[in-house]
């Protein structure tokens, strides 16, 4: 049950070669993932981790036919997927239950789909309710269950598919922690004993205890563009402990992996609109925030491990990873093999006084090459004064569907390092005299 | 407060496209081709006899119902396919959709006279009015359903929609399960504006009267005419009455437990608020009856079905497949372009050519009507507003006021203004300059209602906070109502009074002509010269009017309205 196992090229399920996904066309094209590899055997139980936007759900519904891909190939059982996948299907982080039908028939419905005739449906229907241990809430409404009782009718309809390959979308982060921690101990004990047909398992999670607690191998993704970046297969044994010192050094592993190392400034900020180069975008973070955690690494003499510090802060993965990121762009922080360095601009601002943060941060802030660019547009206009379309249109073609974003965030960080203000009245950027 | 839900969709494009003026092109075209049939039309039109005795009065109330009855399920066949298509598919959607927001602002019953009169050439006169009536009430209805109907399939949660793909549900089912329980509740709000609204016109068929043309049919509407033309009181209180009591029978019997049982349809997961009651519907839940009837009738019927179904696919899973789209007009577009293209140009070459023939007097005169109804209208909504703002506020703030007033106003608000208008004549023609007066009186009494009840909702909805705060600041009366109401309700009256000027715009050609005691009455307006078109066969006049309202109204709304409405909703909403 581990990725161990034989590499015989038979036991292949799924098979991903060069995956592409881009959004819109030519000029506006976005690139949401690129060339990206990836084979599930059976027996395999495979976690997607990375930050947000690296497209992980993407990715789960490119493996079940739900999204085409734009270029690769995909592969079942060696043949090339054409449509919906017959063989997998999916649970949803919101559950996805049709509100106006009760338990039994939001199971039933699935049966229903696959056309079997209403006797037998209903019979099936009851004892995978029963296996999830539903008994006795057959005739409620969806609106009427908590949670965790939602998601559990949520795998039994996806069990009435009888799925070869089962997707699980972030199933369990829509539920309180302990629903979560007993709902993932049902799916293991099912899964472990073979007692459903399920022959594989890909899960995509932002929550690398839970990867670790349940995967044979955890696939951890990067982003700009999505894409692949490490490979790790999990091997202890089950049921694992969080406490084991095992356990605690795999977390760091994969949560080194996720985080990355701080790459040169040059590849970090990108170039200015209408210069050569890849752009970056910026963290929809508010710098507060960013305060906090400088504050945070600074009683901690300036390193502290990433892991530990998403845990003191009680910030999960998803949520810290953009503030580090900011404080990356601004030049306030590193990372390096797990670990967040504080550096000299980023001590002194932990330790500045509120005016004397601002100053810092708007010499911090006009390194950016977007903010930069926007400034300098505004200063050697005559008014001080440039419409936000002009922005807007200018940055179009390198941003897409992020421009609008983009300017908020760089709207919000100018007008909080006082280099420009907002008129969202008139729409227009100026300086202020 | 959630009946109080009036409200117009509009489109987040800019006020005037290319597509527009194409759209525009067609409906002059469609109008063109009516009137060009309308020439044919008899001069004289007997119209039927309309008794006052009591006992014929269910006998009107039913046909009254039976128009409506027809036209609303025309008008929602036509919303679930047309809603349907323009959401499945985008190249259909980027064309019927604003095809529709044009429709849905034209003022429909300055169409009245053009339907009538084509329709009367190649009909039995008494069939083609039943006809006109019920496409009338159709094209007063069946838009607001569709746009609600396309909204929520356009936004079923991205999840259901992945559900239904990757457990492969066949179109029946995925439309059966989750597009039409996902659209269920704005559909039935929207069918019960669509009622309130087809009332309006149903009343405005029934009377249609135009010199020696007698369109009239027997129905609530006509009985209520020929109560007033004779100034017969007994028989208009017993009019109003059957149509008040036929009203309120539809509420509780109909709307009320469809209601009940649509909640169940609502897609918030969190169990909230008190549900829908309707005493009607529980004790149809409870009855044995109903229970025999779905153990016996319908479980076995939906059984079968399902096994029909079952056969009928063999048994064999279709799995679909991804065809890549052409980016290339293919022929199944060029064709049917091209054909609507050469007709839309004939056809404006015709209309232009059958306006040239108007004189310069007769243009003249159109502008001055413009102008005449434009002022009408606006005094109207100006006189709604003044009355409607502090009521609905007292009603919306305060739960007392709210209690005593609602279920008053509620019914004074579904007597549809055109079943008073003969009344209002009976009144008001005595006095000096009386038709102006009462075709202010129409208009005010067909737009307030949308005003009020949106005014209601939007003070009902500001936040109690903000009021505690205006308490404790003690902010003076005046100031209270410049920080806090006005802003807060700013978006609720240009939604409002949106919806409150096209029924106004509406009405014009029923209150600025009228037959009444075997005498003529007009003043200056657009709608007096249809009428009179219509009445003399001057289809020239006919066509340059009804054109030049249409355009006027949908100017209004594009260059106008819109604009309000973007202001509002970018300033001063406050979710």
């Amino acid at each position: 049950m581990t990725a161990t196992a034989s590499l015989n090229h038979d036991d292949n399920l799924l098979q991903l070669q060069n995956v592409t996904k881009a959004y819109g066309r030519e000029a506006k094209r976005f690139i949401a993932m690129r060339d990206v590899n990836l084979s599930l055997r059976r027996g395999e139980f495979v976690c997607l981790v990375g930050p947000s936007g690296c497209g992980k759900s993407t990715l789960l519904r490119i493996a079940t036919g739900l999204n085409p891909a734009t270029s690769g190939a995909v592969l079942y059982r060696g043949q090339t997927l054409n449509g919906v996948n017959p063989y997998a299907t999916i649970v949803f982080q919101t559950f996805a239950l049709f509100p106006w039908l009760t338990v039994l028939e939001n199971v039933e419905i699935a049966l229903k789909a696959r056309r079997m005739p209403p006797a037998e449906r209903t019979m099936r229907a009851l004892k995978l309710i029963d296996t999830v241990g539903m008994n006795g809430f057959e005739s409620a409404y969806p609106r009427e269950l908590s949670g965790g009782m939602r998601q559990k009718i949520g795998f039994a309809r996806a069990m009435a598919m009888e799925p070869e390959l089962l997707c699980l979308d972030e199933p369990f982060s829509a539920l309180d922690v302990l629903s979560a921690e007993a709902l993932r101990g049902e799916l293991m004990e099912l899964w472990l004993s073979k007692s459903i047909p399920t022959q594989a398992i890909l899960m995509v999670t932002h929550n690398i205890e839970e990867a670790i607690l349940m995967a044979d191998r955890i696939v951890v993704m990067g982003k700009n563009p999505g894409r692949i970046v490490a490979d790790i297969a999990v091997n202890l044994r089950h049921p694992r402990h969080r406490k084991d010192s095992a356990f605690q050094t795999m977390v760091d592993k994969v949560y080194t992996a996720v985080a990355g190392e701080t790459k040169s400034e040059k590849e970090t900020l990108g170039t200015a609109p209408g210069q050569p180069g890849e752009k970056r975008m910026l963290p929809d973070v508010r710098l507060e925030a960013l305060a906090g955690l400088l504050e945070r690494l600074s009683e901690e003499n300036g390193r502290f491990d990433l892991y530990r510090m998403g845990g003191e802060l009680t910030l999960e993965l998803d949520d810290l990873l953009p503030i580090v990121e900011a404080g990356e762009l601004l030049g306030f922080l590193t990372v390096h093999a797990g670990d967040l360095l504080l550096s000299t601009p980023g001590q002194a601002y932990a330790e500045a006084s509120i005016l004397a943060r601002k100053e810092i941060i708007a010499g911090r802030v006009l390194r950016l090459p977007v903010i930069a660019w926007i400034y300098k547009t505004l200063r050697s206009d005559d008014n001080k004064r440039v419409a936000r379309d002009y922005f807007y249109d200018k940055l179009q073609d390198d941003f897409g569907d992020l421009t609008e974003k983009l300017l908020d965030i760089a709207i919000r960080w100018g007008r909080q390092a006082e280099l420009f203000a907002y008129n969202s009245d008139t729409g227009e950027l100026f300086l202020e005299s | 407060m959630r009946r109080f839900r009036f409200s117009p969709a509009l489109p987040k494009t800019p006020a005037f496209t290319p597509g527009d003026g194409l759209i525009l092109l067609g409906l002059v075209t469609i109008l063109y081709a009516g009137t060009r049939l309308a020439f044919n039309a008899p001069v004289v039109i007997a119209g039927p006899h309309i008794s006052l005795s009591p006992l014929a009065l269910p006998w009107y109330a039913l046909f009254s119902v039976g128009r409506m009855m027809a036209a609303y399920f025309l008008s929602l066949l036509f919303s679930l396919f047309y809603g349907y298509a323009a959401a499945r598919n985008r190249t259909a959607g980027t064309v019927l959709m604003p095809l529709l927001d044009v429709l849905q602002s034209v003022p429909i019953l300055s169409f009245l006279p053009v339907v009538l009169l084509s329709l009367t050439t190649i009909l039995p006169e008494g069939f083609a009015a039943e006809l006109a009536a019920i496409v009338l009430i159709f094209t007063s209805q069946a838009w607001n359903m569709t746009f609600s109907f396309y909204q929520s399939i356009t936004t079923i949660p991205n999840e259901l929609r992945e559900a239904a793909a990757i457990y492969r549900f066949s179109f029946w089912l995925r439309f059966s399960t989750l597009e039409l329980p996902f659209a269920a509740i704005g559909l039935l709000w929207n069918s019960m504006m669509s009622w309130s609204g087809g009332w309006f016109f149903l009343m405005a068929a029934e009377i249609f009267h135009v010199g020696a043309r007698d369109f009239r049919l027997p129905g609530l509407g006509s009985y209520l005419q020929t109560a007033a033309n004779e100034a017969n009181l007994r028989a208009i209180v017993m009019g109003i009455a059957s149509l008040v009591l036929v009203i309120i029978f539809l509420d509780q019997f109909v709307w009320r437990p469809l209601i009940a049982w649509t909640d169940k349809f609502k897609v918030e997961m969190a169990e909230g608020g008190e549900p829908p009651a309707s005493w009607f519907f529980e004790m149809l839940s409870r009855s044995w009856l109903v229970k025999q009837f779905r153990a016996r009738v319908r479980r076995p019927f939906s059984t079968w079905i399902d096994g029909r179904l079952r056969r009928l696919s063999n048994g064999k899973v279709a799995t679909p497949k991804v065809v890549p789209r052409s980016r290339r007009p293919s022929w199944t577009r060029i064709v049917p372009a091209s054909i609507f293209a050469v007709a839309a140009l004939y056809g404006i070459y015709r209309t232009a050519t059958l306006l040239l023939t108007l004189p310069a007097v007769a243009w003249g005169q159109l502008g001055i009507g413009l102008a005449a109804t434009l002022a009408r209208v606006t005094v109207s909504l100006l006189i709604a507003m003044l009355w409607t703002i502090p009521v609905g506020v007292l009603i919306g703030t305060n739960r007392r006021w709210a209690n005593l007033l609602q279920p008053v106003v509620q019914i004074v608000a579904a007597i549809p203004a055109t079943a008073l208008f003969p009344v209002l004549l009976l009144v008001l023609l005595q006095t000096a300059n009386g038709l102006n007066i009462s075709a202010i009186a129409l208009m005010l009494m067909g737009a307030q209602w949308y005003l009020l009840f949106n005014v209601i909702a939007g003070a009902a909805a500001i936040p109690q906070d903000l009021r505690h705060t205006t308490d404790l600041l003690r902010l003076s009366s005046w100031d209270r109502w410049r920080t806090l109401i006005m802003p807060a309700v700013f978006p609720y009256i240009v939604t409002g009074a949106i919806t409150a000027s096209g029924g106004a715009w509406n009405a014009s050609v029923v209150a600025e002509y009228v037959e009444f005691g075997g005498q003529t009455h007009t003043t200056a307006g657009v709608g007096a010269l249809i009428a009179q078109a219509t009445g003399r066969g001057d289809y020239a006049l006919l066509l340059a009017a009804t054109l030049a309202l249409a355009s006027v109204v949908v100017f209004i709304n594009r260059t106008f309205w819109l604009r309000l409405y973007r202001l509002a909703e970018e300033r001063y909403r406050m979710e």
